[in-house]
């Protein structure tokens, strides 16, 4: 009997022990997933859980419910992972493993900025990134009686890096439908170049940012936060002010890979871009937001990686060379408010452009454009993620690649 | 687009970033940097060749990152390259500036 490990019970690590009960022999594999809580969240309503727009239920369901049976489910804190010796230390047992996966996703370090973290933690200072922060904030949010809303990005890379925006859209149509849009000023701080920081997508939708009156404030790398005088400081000495700030602390891998010597200066496990195997060793694989990838750290690229890595795990227990495939495919949904939502889809190389999703040349879903159509995609798409994505199943009409059918691609 | 940059004909972007860093020379940083109104040194240099490193290695740059690569502090960073120090550091080095999915 051989074992498989799976560290991490989030979308990937339910995903790949999803594929590959079916695939592996009970007979000869062991499958073992392992995760310190029980709850499976649904992070993307973490967004529209401020808004009022999801209810705790929508987001947060039983993690055992989504797991096939047969594998065992272990709800411990996993403490090191001994890569020379084949075995992980968890906080009360030791599993040896013959294959690794690993699925430990990023958490945000707010810790990382002086004064973040600090007395107007979730009183002023809200992130939206965790299911505390997310309820705090919709707490905040049904009371607040307006002034000057600063939507924030502390550094890249960040998980679902098209939240803050759409996060900085949700509040305009939040406070518009509560009337008192007049009393709230939105601005957007990054430390990026531009909310958008793509040719093609600053010239279709910085429209947005002008008509919904976000100001954009870039180039702007936080360094502390004066939680008295609430101001936060950039290295520069630029100031910005806020009443009311949602950031998006330092994103981080998990604090057992650093512990294990197995990540980067950001705790991301150098992964191999094609092939999902990681650059440390032959039979520890990596997947999701716990990737050093450049790729977004997003659900969508998960699910595409899934299914690639779920063949190369196969195609590494036949001694066969791995399938050096992955594109760094995402396809995400970005809300812009009123009802309306975009498309983006995308890879490693090709940057989002226009056009028409899943069928080119008829949609129904249009890419890198602002329509109803989107917003109703993205609203299913809850109920795509727990009843097909979580469960390994393949999206009909959605390749794990990328593909260019449809897209308006310049030569 | 094309641009002429230390006598070498180079494709760039709108924003003037090299399209390909295998055309990149010192030669070529520079005068990028010149036309920043940075005189380069030793320590800029230093920068330069850390941040090129990563980028062969297709890792993400970040202020995190910079402050525990030792190479320089934040601060220092900042004088170095004053402005936006990544995005004209990145220019400088021959490779894309940081930027998100969209």
């Amino acid at each position: 009997m051989k074992n498989l490990v799976i560290l991490g019970a989030g979308t990937s690590g339910t995903m790949m022990a999803n594929h590959l009960s079916h695939k592996l022999s009970k007979d000869d594999w062991k499958i073992t997933i392992v995760d310190q809580y029980k709850t499976h969240y649904y992070q993307p309503g973490f967004l529209f859980l401020p808004f009022d727009i999801y209810k705790k239920k929508d987001v947060k369901k039983k993690g055992e419910k989504y797991l096939p049976k047969g594998v065992r489910y272990v709800n411990q804190k996993i403490d090191q992972i001994f890569a020379e010796e084949n075995k992980i230390k968890l906080e009360h047992e030791y599993l040896e493993y013959d294959i690794l996966i690993i699925a430990t996703g990023t958490k945000i370090a707010p810790e990382e900025i002086e004064g973040m973290k600090d007395k107007e933690w979730h009183k002023s200072i809200f992130d939206f990134y965790t299911y505390e922060g997310s309820v705090a904030l919709r707490d905040k949010l049904r009371n607040w009686q307006g002034g000057k809303l600063v939507v924030h990005i502390t550094e890249m890379p960040i998980k679902c890096p098209v939240a803050p925006l759409e996060f900085a859209f949700l509040a305009d149509s939040y406070f518009k439908n509560k009337g008192m849009r007049d009393k709230v000023e939105i601005e957007f701080v990054t430390p990026l170049d531009g909310a958008f920081t793509k040719p093609k997508a600053t010239a279709a939708l910085h429209y947005l940012l002008e008509d919904k009156h976000i100001k954009e404030i870039t180039d702007f790398n936080i360094e502390r936060i004066d939680n008295n005088k609430k101001i936060m400081y950039d290295y520069s000495g630029k100031e910005v002010k806020f009443d009311l700030l949602v950031t998006v602390p330092t994103n981080l891998g998990d604090e057992v890979i650093e512990k294990s010597g197995l990540g980067d200066d950001m705790n991301f496990v150098p992964t191999h871009k094609g092939t999902l195997q990681t650059k440390a060793n032959k039979n520890i694989f990596a997947i999701g937001d716990a990737t050093n990838l450049p790729a977004s750290k997003a659900g969508s690229v998960a699910h595409f990686e899934a299914e690639i890595l779920t063949e190369n795990i196969l195609l590494y227990i036949n001694g066969k060379e791995l399938k050096d495939e992955f594109d760094g495919h995402a396809n995400c949904f970005i809300e812009t408010g009123n009802g309306k939502a975009l498309l983006i889809d995308f890879n490693y190389t090709q940057e989002p452009v226009e056009g028409t999703f899943p069928f080119p040349g008829v949609g129904p879903l249009s890419l890198l454009k602002e329509s109803r159509m989107n917003h109703m995609g993205k609203m299913a798409f809850k109920w795509i993620y727990w009843n097909m994505l979580v469960k390994g199943i393949h999206i009909p009409f959605v390749s794990a690649t990328m593909t260019k059918k449809g897209k308006k691609i310049e030569a | 687009m094309q641009k002429i940059i230390a006598n070498t004909t180079v494709e760039v972007t709108e924003q003037g970033y090299l399209e390909d860093f295998n055309q990149w020379t010192k030669e070529i940083g520079t005068e990028i940097a010149k036309e920043k109104e940075i005189e380069m040194t030793d320590e800029h240099w230093k920068v330069i060749t850390y941040l090129q490193e990563k980028h062969k290695n297709e890792e993400a740059l970040s202020v995190r990152g910079i402050k525990k690569s030792g190479v320089v502090n934040i601060k220092e960073f900042y004088s170095l390259f004053p402005g936006g120090p990544l995005k004209i550091s990145t220019m400088i080095a021959g490779i894309p500036k940081p930027k998100s999915c969209i």
